[in-house]
């Protein structure tokens, strides 16, 4: 039927375009109307109708822009560490009241320890005279919390509780003179008079000469924690009296040519009862690794255990996870179809030779192997990049035995097809015969094999990094970012560090597996039924 | 079949003297300063021999003296008579640290492997029966997805979702705190409840492999000739299934599972490590870790000889079960 008629006659036309729906218009004995398919075309297709297959395939092409163009798109570093400015209480400094009496004691000699302890005695029976060696001290009592001792008419030493300091902080006032002051602040009197000069003590205890505050008697005892905290007696005022309520919060601004005018500073003052102790607090803002912070804007993965951006090391991570996948196979491959193909072509003694060759590598426990040698790079310190290549090196060594074992299957018993006779007849090189002839036909087992073992190589990789002994930080790795779970604190609270990076392995070593299969199937389809 | 097996021995035996030379040449690569180092921290414990001691030991264990040859041949001599040397890491022969977790390892091997079994097979089966139907898909998926999951991945999510959450069992180790209180009754309970997690991860890891290998068989039975023959003649299906195909998957599936039986003793390293059960692969992995060469050599020899054994009786298996095999 010509073209030209049919369109001329669109009644016709139509009914043909009815039943031709589909298909192009072409006569029944035309050749073109049989669609040939390339063998290529043939896996291709049969590849597409098997829905799971392309589900994995489709997972790996994300993978792989996620990792190798994710990367690129990220805008974090692999190595770029983030802060976090804290608000944290330090303790600054602590109060404690004084509760133990001590002992200011002008001559040893005259007021030995002994009694010391025999004055401490007499005072708690209430007696008022202590006795050593036939010495006698005379204990006077000025207040519950103040006495003194003479030694015949001889002031030795007093007992005190109140802590009396000088407004400089050190400890210069002399024997005499502490004395006269806690007198008076036992006595309760308003001032004392001492080498000729009156002192006024006033109701906080401070100790005033001609206006000016040069000590202070106080019951409580104020510590810095930090060497460079400076308590001034104004700060120190204010924090007894908060104790003195029970705790609480101090603002207080400090005369400090640092800070600007009017700047306050709190304090927070908590009773700590373990110690005994008010415990004097200050907030602080502290810069520090941004750790663990959870999902959110900036890092949609959080961050992981150093402050990294966790979205950003997944990325890289699956770009070192998939190629040492690659490098790995690539060299297992090589290997295994040089060797395999060395001993399927020659056969007689290389065969037997290779074969063995190959029963010792597969024999060899790989696992333990790689364990022991990652073991020793590690006391030897060997720098992340190398260690990796090693891991590659090793890994491809060891892996190719069962390559080269299914070469050798395939060619031995293509070696015996008529194709291969004539390629000999016709006097090829036998490298040649090898590598053009029949290596092709092994290669739809060959990327069916690899495709399953890359899923193999990648699921090794990131036990070893998980063990700690594979991919080393800086680099990142799937499997050494869920080695963070290790910590079982990790585990159970910040689920965000390591199941992605999981999800992540599974899904793609699933898909090398899923589309391997779908590979083997659209290969071989005498598997179908 | 004898001489068949002879020479398999023999040939095994070869493969094993050549592994296990591999290995002496490993363990006489590492950088001596790496040996030094662990056995001056070794000297350093508390009530140890000096560091010259654990140098001589070591020297004259492993013939560090001679060339590799002459001092493989050294360790030959010694390994036949049960000698491996003791132990760096556990202090205590070799020989004496492996008998002592070794059992454990292989009960957890053998209820593994026996529920994999159980599992596995049925489901193979249903599988290729019911092949390109939703059934056929889900265990394929699943299947596929045991193959493909990480072991640490998978024990920690165990961990997560019945330690922590549900608080069902322990993370980490063989016995609860207060094992030594209970009967003897609730302290085999104990340990059972300790084990149920590494077996979970043990089985859900390996029912993969075993399952595709059945449907692969299984498949290729049913669209064997006498298949179709016996349908052909009005068996009913499941006469069908059972008595001609299933019988004939089995040949595969024995000699893979004979194949297999050593590999009961080999632990299982990633699975015993994360989860603190003392078997043997958590013992040799922090042997290993920790530099403990003579069980670490040890533990690679080990290794081998169970593959070798284990392929050897597959081998064997094959041609004694499937008499249609002719041993050249």
């Amino acid at each position: 039927m010509d073209n030209n008629e049919l369109k001329n006659n669109p009644s016709l036309e139509d009914a043909t375009k009815e039943i031709n729906k589909g298909q192009e218009k072409y006569d029944l004995n035309d050749d073109r109307r049989v669609k040939v398919l390339t063998p290529g075309a043939l896996v291709r297709k049969r590849f597409f109708r098997n829905k799971v297959a392309v589900v994995g395939l489709v997972i790996l092409i994300f993978m792989f822009a996620f990792s190798f163009i994710g990367g690129i798109l990220s805008p974090y570093s692999q190595d770029q560490f983030f802060y976090r400015d804290d608000i944290m209480q330090k303790e600054v400094a602590g109060v404690s009241v004084s509760k133990d009496f001590r002992y200011e004691i002008k001559d040893v000699t005259k007021f030995p320890p002994l009694a010391q302890a025999n004055v401490a005695i007499a005072t708690a029976m209430g007696e008022n005279k202590a006795e050593v060696d036939k010495t006698v001290f005379d204990i006077v009592k000025v207040s519950d919390d103040f006495y003194y001792i003479e030694r015949a008419g001889e002031l030795v030493a007093y007992r005190y509780k109140d802590i009396i300091s000088t407004a400089k902080g050190d400890d210069s006032f002399s024997f005499e003179f502490k004395y006269e002051a806690l007198k008076a602040k036992a006595e309760a009197a308003s001032g004392f008079t001492f080498d000729g000069k009156d002192y006024i003590l006033d109701e906080e205890g401070d100790i005033i000469l001609e206006g000016n505050v040069v000590g202070y008697v106080s019951r409580y005892i104020v510590n810095a924690v930090m060497a460079d905290f400076a308590i001034s007696r104004e700060l120190k005022e204010e924090m007894i009296e908060t104790v003195e309520k029970g705790g609480g919060v101090v603002d207080y601004t400090p005369k400090d040519e640092k800070l600007e005018e009017g700047e306050k500073v709190q304090y927070f003052i908590e009773y700590d009862p373990v110690r005994d102790y008010y415990i004097v607090k200050q907030e602080k803002s502290v810069h520090k690794y941004d750790t663990y912070s959870w999902p959110g804007k900036g890092h949609i993965l959080g961050t992981d255990r150093y402050g990294m951006d966790m979205l950003t090391r997944l990325m890289y991570g699956g770009r070192v996870s998939l190629l040492i996948g690659f490098i790995v196979v690539i060299i297992e491959t090589v290997l295994g179809v040089i060797m395999g193909g060395i001993a399927g072509f020659f056969g007689g003694w290389v065969d037997n030779l290779i074969m063995r060759l190959v029963d010792v590598f597969y024999c060899i426990p790989s696992m333990p192997i790689i364990i022991i040698i990652g073991a020793a790079m590690d006391a030897q310190a060997v720098d992340p990049t190398i260690r990796m290549i090693y891991l590659m090196l090793i890994l491809g060594f060891l892996g190719w035995a069962g390559i080269a074992r299914l070469v050798r299957g395939q060619i031995l018993s293509l070696r015996e097809q008529e194709y291969m006779t004539a390629a000999e007849a016709t006097g090829l090189k036998t490298s040649s015969r090898i590598f053009k002839h029949l290596i092709p036909n092994v290669i739809p087992q060959l990327i069916v094999n690899c495709t399953m073992s890359l899923g193999g190589v990648i699921l090794t990789e990131a036990t070893l990094s998980f063990l700690g002994l594979g991919v080393k930080f800086p680099f990142a790795s799937w499997g050494n970012i869920i080695n963070d779970v290790n910590n079982t604190f990790v585990l159970t609270n910040y689920w965000f560090i390591w199941i992605p990076a999981g999800v992540l392995l599974l899904l793609t070593v699933l898909a090398f597996n899923l589309v391997g299969d779908g590979l083997r199937d659209a290969f071989d389809p005498r598997m179908k039924r | 079949m004898r001489k068949y097996v002879i020479k398999r021995i023999l040939i095994s035996i070869v493969i094993l003297i050549i592994v296990a030379f591999l290995s002496y040449v490993l363990m006489r690569c590492l950088p001596t300063s790496y040996i030094e180092g662990i056995a001056r921290a070794k000297s350093q414990q508390p009530g140890s021999k000096s560091y010259e001691e654990w140098m001589e030991q070591l020297t004259a264990m492993y013939h560090m003296d001679k060339g590799l040859v002459a001092g493989y041949w050294g360790w030959c001599k010694e390994a036949i008579r049960g000698n491996f040397g003791d132990s760096w890491y556990y202090t205590v022969p070799v020989l004496e640290k492996f008998n002592s977790v070794v059992w454990l390892s292989f009960v957890m091997g053998l209820i593994s492997f026996f529920f994999e079994i159980i599992i596995a097979v049925p489901l193979g089966v249903l599988a290729a029966r019911k092949q390109y139907s939703k059934t056929d898909y889900a265990i394929s998926i699943v299947a596929l997805a045991g193959i493909s999951l990480p072991t640490f991945f998978f024990a920690s999510l165990l961990k997560l979702v019945f330690s922590i959450k549900l608080g069902w069992f322990d993370l980490y180790g063989l016995i609860g705190r207060d094992y030594y209180k209970l009967s003897p009754f609730g302290q085999f309970m104990d340990k059972a409840n300790h084990l149920f997690l590494p077996i979970v991860v043990l089985v859900v890891l390996s029912i993969g492999g075993l399952m595709r290998y059945t449907r692969t068989n299984m498949l290729e039975v049913l669209n064997a000739d006498y298949v179709r023959t016996a349908r052909a003649k009005g068996l009913p299906e499941s006469k069908v299934i059972y008595k001609h195909a299933f019988r004939n998957t089995l040949i595969p599936l024995v000699t893979i599972i004979g194949g297999s039986l050593p590999g009961l003793f080999s632990g299982a390293l990633i699975t015993e490590t994360l989860f603190a059960i003392p078997g043997i692969g958590y013992a040799s992995y922090y042997a290993m870790v920790a530099g403990d060469i003579p069980f670490s050599m040890f533990y690679l020899v080990f290794m081998s000889v169970l593959t070798l054994l284990g392929n050897l009786i597959s081998d064997v298996l094959y041609a004694v079960v499937d008499p249609r095999v002719r041993l050249a």
